[in-house]
């Protein structure tokens, strides 16, 4: 067996362990060692990416001596390795370009502890992201549940208290639900390991009665991760949980620990449902509807914000709708839109949450549009990277954003129908509502300002995660079709 | 705006004495602070209510369809409890109806002892056959402990208020005057056979019922009882925050390194040479008997620490 396969198990255990040793070290050495470890992480999974493309088959792997269904199993595709590439790369970039903010918002006694808790959310990432077993999705599911609190609080002013409660009560409500599905599921089919899940569900589903229970086992699964993820009723703990977090909390929230949820949920609906269940169950055009008036509600609650970083994370719950819209429209070309919203949703969105605090230090530490008049001239850096990943949420040509939503057009046109007039109709909405709130404070922070104010530059800490990230949101519009010929052989391998 | 003064009142530095007699005549001095933090709270929420943007904030709270939040609760709760018990009436007899979903528990149960050497299956599914999720679960708690520091863990910025302090102190004094208490009693009766049964289930975890979890919960309690009964002072002179790290460090790290080990060589078809040992016996079951006692390690760590983190805002002394 090739050394390779073993890196799947390494990103978690090593992880882990990261995670136990960051609290042994002080707060500086526990920076350096999880950003050289986070280092180490992209190599091993960008190795596992071109290891599974090049060999165009995904391979499984057995954790410990026992076999299928008894024992617990990690599985690496091109889809999984291609998704794990984009989190860790978004990971370093953003303890990378938050360490200063990092250092100012907690005090010196608990960095070391802050470390520890990333290192073992990014564990947690990595399993869910590799798992072949539903409860290790759960068990996993539960350390991203605390350490996305933990991560929110360890800025100690009373908003991010607050923020952190709600957070984690609805946060609990969705993994209540979950496993409860878990529970029901394992109840009629007597295993946990995918494979031989879907193999009972498949046999099952033609029996009316068991039918009955898979569609509202299904069905409650779904409203937990939905919560969780921060689908259209359930948004409103977004503002709160990403507006006040600091800088490398917010960017990680919002770009990885809600998407790798959603990811829990197609792998759910690919290999323990089976896609071909889960097109015949209602649950996928409620998604489908709910992920339109997503789009538009959350641009809209976007428009009358007043303050940058609420903004954009509204425009977080619009972005969540277009994914679930992807969900609801179905067939590979479906998920394959949803996949790649995912990977550029993380790439410009991290983006975004750590350049605004940038522009606030500019304006007197003032997120509110009516102090931000000028920001951008005065820190011209921060300034261009907030325009750049902007002109791509708004959806324009080169950048990621437009290319998914040309998926997303194009995915709506193989539906045909009513989805299609849909699609079209909010697409073309949600991009008007975009243009209006990113324009708006693109026109605001380029407007000289009163007072004239010393230009500001940024070390290399910031420079250089921001041109990574850019240069991969410029990938993911330039080179669209390599990503989405990785997407849909990753889907082609959860068949 | 004025405040009201406290800081002159209290001192707390230079009258120990009046504490140690207040205690020790048990007169109400206690309440007069307690009473102080309500004329306080009572001042700032009359501040709140007078100016014109409390007033607008107290309208946007009620315009907050408190009436309508509570009936969508109930609606939605009682619509969750009539879905899954109509649900439920679908399942099937777990067993008789669906025989297919027992296989995977027949192996556990007819084949678990002789590959992997423990007379309680439980702890040979959970620590051989399903191991990779309990490396997970033990790593929950010691996340959850991590949140629980960051929150309430004393620094710079988290300061406890003066009257915290006060109890604080007071309560350290009632250990060092009154030796006699029931609770103290009590305690040294207890405390003894709290921490041997804690340590009987550690280590029969591959043999009885028990194992980390409830063992480290059972010595976790012990900790706790010794801390409540004989004052924090006698307890860190067992557990200080740098031991509770390290232990931590050490058994997840021997954890986490253990089972990389089995993952890696049972993936690649590598002989581990981890003696089963004897059924029966207490040194068998594989790795079974180290991982219970480090998993109980860091459950007992985490419930003490959960403890003490809640009641001083420190884990033992710096």
């Amino acid at each position: 067996m090739d050394f390779i396969r073993n890196f799947p198990m390494f990103s978690v255990v090593l992880s882990l362990f990261s995670g136990v040793l960051c609290t042994m070290l002080r707060g500086k050495a526990a920076k350096i060692y999880t950003i050289i470890y986070e280092c180490a992480l992209v190599a091993m999974v960008s190795s596992v990416l071109w290891y599974t493309a090049d060999a165009g088959k995904s391979f499984t792997y057995v954790l410990g001596e026992f076999p299928a269904p008894w024992g617990n199993e990690l599985r690496a595709g091109t889809l999984e390795a291609s998704l794990a590439l984009v989190f860790t790369v978004v990971m370093l970039c953003a303890v990378l370009a938050g360490q200063h903010y990092v250092q100012e918002d907690m005090d010196e006694s608990k960095i070391n502890i802050y470390y520890a808790i990333v290192n073992l959310m990014t564990a947690a990432l990595m399993a869910m992201t590799w798992t072949n077993d539903i409860f290790s999705g759960y068990v996993f599911l539960e350390i991203l549940t605390l350490t996305s609190c933990g991560v929110l609080i360890v800025r100690e002013i009373g908003r991010t208290t607050l923020a952190a409660v709600r957070y984690m009560i609805l946060n609990l409500v969705g993994s209540g639900l979950f496993l409860l599905g878990v529970v029901l599921l394992y109840d009629i089919t007597g295993n946990l390991l995918m494979v031989p899940m879907r193999a009972e569900i498949a046999t099952l589903y033609q029996d009316p009665g068991a039918k009955t229970v898979l569609i509202m086992a299904t069905g409650i699964l779904t409203i937990g991760l939905s919560i969780k993820s921060g689908l259209f009723p359930f948004h409103y703990w977004m503002p709160d949980t990403y507006g006040w977090a600091t800088p490398t909390s917010a960017a990680l929230l919002s770009s990885l620990v809600s998407k790798s949820y959603i990811f829990l949920l197609i792998k759910i609906y690919w290999r323990v449902i089976g896609i071909d269940i889960f097109t015949d169950m209602p649950i996928r055009n409620i998604l489908f509807v709910l992920g339109l008036c997503g789009m538009i509600f959350g641009s809209v609650s976007a428009i009358r914000a007043e303050n940058i970083n609420r903004m954009v994370a509204f425009s977080s719950a619009a972005q969540i709708g277009y994914i679930y819209m992807g969900i609801g429209l179905g067939g590979t070309a479906g998920y394959t839109a949803a996949v790649f919203h995912i990977m550029a949703h993380a790439v410009t969105k991290s983006q975004l949450f750590l350049t605004t605090p940038r522009l606030a230090d500019v304006s007197g530490d003032s997120l509110r549009f009516k102090n931000l008049q000028g920001c951008a001239l005065a820190d011209p850096n921060a300034g261009l990277f907030f325009l750049l990943p902007s002109l791509s949420m708004i959806g324009i040509p080169i950048f990621a954003g437009f290319s998914s939503k040309l998926f997303f057009a194009m995915a709506a046109a193989d539906r045909g129908g009513i989805k299609l007039i849909l699609v079209m109709l909010a697409l073309a909405a949600s991009s008007l509502l975009n243009a209006m709130y990113f324009i708006r404070t693109l026109i605001r922070i380029y407007t000289p300002a009163q007072r004239a104010a010393a230009k500001v530059r940024h070390g290399l800490d910031y420079n250089i995660p921001m041109i990574v990230l850019t240069m991969g949101n410029l990938a993911m519009g330039l080179f669209s079709w390599v990503f989405a010929q990785l997407i849909g052989q990753g889907l082609g391998m959860f068949m | 705006m004025k405040f009201i003064e406290i800081n002159d009142e209290l001192d707390l530095g230079g009258e120990d004495h009046d504490i140690l007699e207040s205690v020790m005549d048990g007169e109400e001095v206690h309440d007069s602070p307690r009473e102080k933090v309500k004329t306080e709270k009572e001042y700032y929420k009359n501040y709140v209510r007078s100016s014109q943007w409390g007033r607008k904030l107290i309208r946007t709270e009620n315009k907050g369809f408190t009436v309508f939040y509570t009936a969508v609760a109930v609606v939605s709760c009682v619509a969750l409890i009539g879905v899954l018990l109509f649900t439920i009436s679908f399942l099937p007899r777990y067993g008789v109806e669906n025989p297919e979903s027992t296989k995977v528990v027949k192996r556990y149960v007819e084949s678990g002892l002789q590959e992997t050497g423990a007379v309680n299956i439980i702890s040979g599914i959970i620590l051989d056959y399903r191991a990779f999720d309990t490396l997970g679960e033990s790593h929950v708690l010691f996340t959850a402990l991590l949140c629980v520091t960051v929150l309430l863990m004393r620094d710079k910025k988290n300061m406890r208020t003066q009257y915290e302090d006060f109890y604080t102190i007071r309560d350290e004094k009632y250990h060092e005057l009154y030796r006699e208490s029931i609770m103290r009693m009590v305690a040294g009766i207890l405390l003894p056979c709290l921490l041997l049964y804690g340590a009987y289930v550690l280590l029969n975890g591959q043999i009885s019922p028990g194992g980390g979890f409830s063992g480290g919960a059972v010595l976790g309690s012990g900790m706790m009882i010794c801390a409540a009964a004989y004052g924090f002072k006698t307890s860190d002179r067992i557990i200080t925050k740098r031991a509770s790290n390290l232990i931590a460090f050490f058994a997840l790290g021997f954890y986490s390194f253990a089972k990389g080990y089995v993952f890696f060589t049972g993936a690649n078809g590598i002989e581990n040479h981890i003696p089963k040992g004897t059924p029966g016996a207490i040194l068998s079951g594989g790795l079974i008997l180290p991982l219970d006692i480090a998993v109980g390690l860091v459950v007992a760590c985490t419930m003490f620490g959960f403890y003490s983190l809640f009641r001083r805002g420190s884990i033992g002394g710096e």
